[in-house]
């Protein structure tokens, strides 16, 4: 069998098992179109992170633990593009914010200014710390009062800045772009020292990032959460209302509060698989042109690669960016999806581990590994909790309906995700380290 | 007066609690420097580890208090802080023997490692859950206070009081016993030497017949006794939740670079340096400041630098200035 066909038919498996999930309601699918959509989305999405950590770590054997703050700045972008803004936040205190936000990057920029062309020593010392303590209260000064006066404003409905009200397509790239920026400031510093060090880094950066989302209520309201996002199509209420739709669907059979509910999701898949094709393929073409050789090269012998005249460090910044970008597309996505921001869902260990996961089983190195790792273990994050209800319910068959071990086990079945994945993770790398789909 | 109310303050708001969490960092920090130093790899599975340890430690405090065995004004958990250790030391021999030996013996990149941790941290952390749940636990009992804050207002007069928790006295003096012990053992016994001559050059000291396998064992008993001990004191200081422990990763890590990975020393610097900026950067300075300044000058606002919610991002910033000036740390640690 050639390889090829092999890598097809495990294509083809996982579009098996969501198809079953859709038609048959036997051991763990749910046999429901609704359910086997909606997690084909989310594979979807999850694919294009996997893509986005496979370019840092397949390409560039950059390690990246801090998927989910680029994940969650795509989120923050939907809503700063896409929803509506709010009545008299821009003269109540959004200008002053922004104005604040400058006057902080001044102060940053005058110090990095300081550090380069003043001699080391003690004036230069006292320089930047004179800078520094002047720049941050100048900035609450000017902050403090511009975010009392935003957050006043209705609290219970807006109480932060909104949005610029367009398009909610225009989030995505919005997205990448905010998680672009935020993997510069990371790559910068933490990347030409040793690997570690960049995992360190992006850990912090994506707690901090979390942090942010959930304190700064003038943001995207904190943990208030926003909802009600605008969505790339027709809300299921207004369809419902819709006499072409509804003739539609009773001529296809169909009721029409289901019709509208799978009407939303197709159109969702369709639009997220359009994503995923061009950015797969994006990624396919950079493999194969001499600047993905390059980076190979790069991950495979570092100091040949220098000998050769290649700058490492700027080069795995350049490719951290772009991986981290493709992160915040897929994040800004996801919120759509969601049609809601709640930063307090955000977890490492679903939106940065189980990545690694994907892409680790996937095949590391190879862009459709990742894809084809991104929706199989979003299948399986989905199906461990009924497998292992089903495990447990098996294995304390003896005991009494009431006994307490039985209803602990029970109850504890939603930690087993973890420890599946744990284990899935620990067997890959032991037993087959190159994944489902190998590095050619 | 004023200034020994000040005074007073700093020391109940700012001091003990920041020497507290310092000693509680500066135990984690060690365990990650440790496993540095002679496995090469950072261990992304530290904070679940501390989980682990400590919650064998409040399983065994639950048991014990159920059978009525207590230490008096001390906390049960200390009775039981021995068997969470041993409970910790099976876990990780265990792990090290089916996981880590494997990529030991291929000479895998430190990379890969930094990767089997992460599986590794994911199990430990489903199986905690898995065992006593997600949610807060308190386990702590005996005496709360060694003085309490009306005690010390009765006893001195002052408009301030001071408090101090038992927890934190039994925190520092456990990690001042704790450090010496480690010290003395690394500098002094022949295991502690041959872990140390590991630790510089493996060819060499692989040359001289020192036994690598024992080495990597006595590492992994003595990191599990180091984070059984941290996290059972902070979760006395504090109260144990599995999540806490995992988020604890991001300042442990930060103090170990600070310090210099693989120096025992800087880890222990490293842990005093992000506890009291972490404490002082999210205090409110304005009760301490109403009492120096004249009442014209005295602050409107609260006088804190950062909320409390943003405790992970002074470590983080540190971190940052760490990694972009001295990357090898303060005290010189293994080579970037």
């Amino acid at each position: 069998m050639s390889e090829t066909v092999k890598h097809s038919l495990m294509f083809a498996f996982v579009g098996v098992l969501i198809i079953l999930d859709g038609t048959t309601s036997f051991g763990i699918f749910a046999g429901s179109w609704n359910s086997a959509l909606g997690i084909l989305n989310m594979g979807l999405v999850s694919a294009i992170m996997a893509l986005g950590v496979n370019l840092q770590w397949g390409f560039a054997g950059l390690f990246n633990v801090g998927i989910m703050g680029f994940t969650a700045l795509g989120g923050l972008a939907v809503v700063l593009v896409s929803s509506s803004p709010t009545p008299g936040a821009w003269s109540q205190g959004g200008i002053g914010i922004i104005m604040a936000l400058i006057l902080g990057a001044l102060t940053v920029v005058a110090a990095v200014f300081i550090t380069k062309n003043m001699t080391k020593g003690k004036p230069r010392v006292l320089a930047l710390t004179a800078l520094l303590i002047a720049g941050f209260f100048a900035y609450r000064a000017v902050f403090d009062p511009a975010v009392s006066g935003v957050e006043a404003i209705n609290p219970a409905l807006y109480g932060s800045l909104g949005g610029l009200g367009l398009p909610v397509l225009l989030a995505w790239p919005a997205g990448g772009l905010l998680a672009a920026g935020a993997a510069w400031l990371i790559g910068k510093t933490a990347l030409g020292l040793r690997s570690d060090y960049l995992a360190i880094a992006t850990l912090g950066i994506a707690e901090i990032i979390i942090a942010i989302m959930k304190n700064e209520d003038w943001l995207s309201r904190g943990v208030k959460n926003v909802v009600g996002l605008p969505r790339p199509m027709r809300k299921e209420i207004v369809l419902q209302e819709d006499p072409g739709f509804l003739d539609t669907a009773a001529s296809l059979g169909l009721d029409p509060v289901v019709a509208s509910t799978l009407y939303v999701k197709i159109t969702y898949s369709l639009l997220f698989t359009v994503v995923l094709l061009a950015l797969l393929w994006m990624a396919q073409m950079g493999l194969k042109s001499p600047w993905g050789r390059m980076m190979r090269a790069i991950r495979d012998n570092e100091v040949a690669a220098e000998a050769m005249g290649k700058n490492v460090t700027r080069r795995h910044l350049q490719i951290f960016v772009l991986g981290s970008a493709i992160c915040g597309v897929a994040g800004a996505m996801m919120t759509t999806l969601d049609g809601q921001l709640t930063p307090g869902t955000y977890n490492p260990l679903r939106f940065t581990f189980l990545i690694w996961v994907m892409v680790v089983v996937g095949g590391s190195g190879n862009n459709f590994g990742a894809v084809l790792g991104g929706i199989f273990i979003w299948f399986f994050w989905i199906k461990v909790e009924p497998m292992g209800a089903g495990l447990i319910n098996f294995v304390t068959y003896g005991l009494a309906e009431d006994s307490a071990l039985k209803l602990h086990l029970l109850d504890s079945t939603a930690h087993m995700r973890l420890f599946t994945m744990g284990l899935i993770l620990l067997l890959v790398l032991r037993f087959s380290p190159r994944g489902l789909i190998p590095e050619k | 007066m004023d200034l020994l109310n000040a005074l007073v303050a700093l020391t109940n708001y700012v001091m003990i609690p920041a020497v507290a969490y310092g000693s509680q960092l500066a135990l984690g920090a060690l365990g990650v420097t440790m496993i540095y130093a002679v496995l090469r790899f950072s261990n992304f599975a530290h904070g679940d580890t501390m989980a682990f340890g400590t919650m064998v430690t409040i399983l065994v405090t639950w048991w014990m208090q159920s059978m009525g065995i207590n230490l008096g004004p001390l906390p049960t958990a200390l009775l039981a802080l021995p068997f969470g250790i041993l409970g910790c030391m099976a876990l990780l021999l265990f792990t090290d023997r089916v996981v880590y030996r494997f990529y030991r013996e291929q000479k895998a990149k430190p990379v890969i490692f930094v990767m089997v941790s992460l599986g590794v941290m994911f199990m430990m952390n489903g199986l905690v859950r898995f065992i006593i749940g997600p949610g807060d636990q308190r386990f702590s009992d005996g005496e709360r206070f060694i003085v309490s804050a009306r005690d010390f207002k009765a006893m001195t007069g002052l408009r301030e009081g001071l408090a101090f928790k038992t927890s934190q006295g039994i925190t520092i003096i456990t990690a001042v016993v704790v450090v010496a012990a480690l010290f003395w053992f690394l500098n002094r016994t022949r295991t502690g030497k041959s872990m140390r001559a590991y630790s510089d050059n493996e060819d060499l000291a692989l040359l001289s017949g020192i036994n690598p396998e024992r080495v990597v064992m006595y590492t992994w008993m003595i990191v599990a006794g180091l984070a059984t001990i941290a996290g059972v004191l902070y979760g006395l200081d504090k109260s144990f939740k599995p999540f806490t422990y995992f988020q604890l990763l991001l300042p442990i890590f930060a103090a170990a670079i600070v310090g210099g990975l693989g120096n025992p020393i800087g880890a222990i610097a490293g842990g005093f340096v992000i506890a009291f900026s972490e404490v002082s950067i999210t205090y409110a300075w304005k009760k301490i400041l109403r009492y120096l300044m004249p009442e014209n000058l005295e602050p409107d606002g609260l006088v804190q630098l950062l909320s409390t919610d943003y405790k992970f991002a002074v470590s983080f910033v540190i971190l940052l200035i760490v990694l972009l000036f001295k990357p090898t740390g303060l005290f010189k640690g293994k080579s970037v």
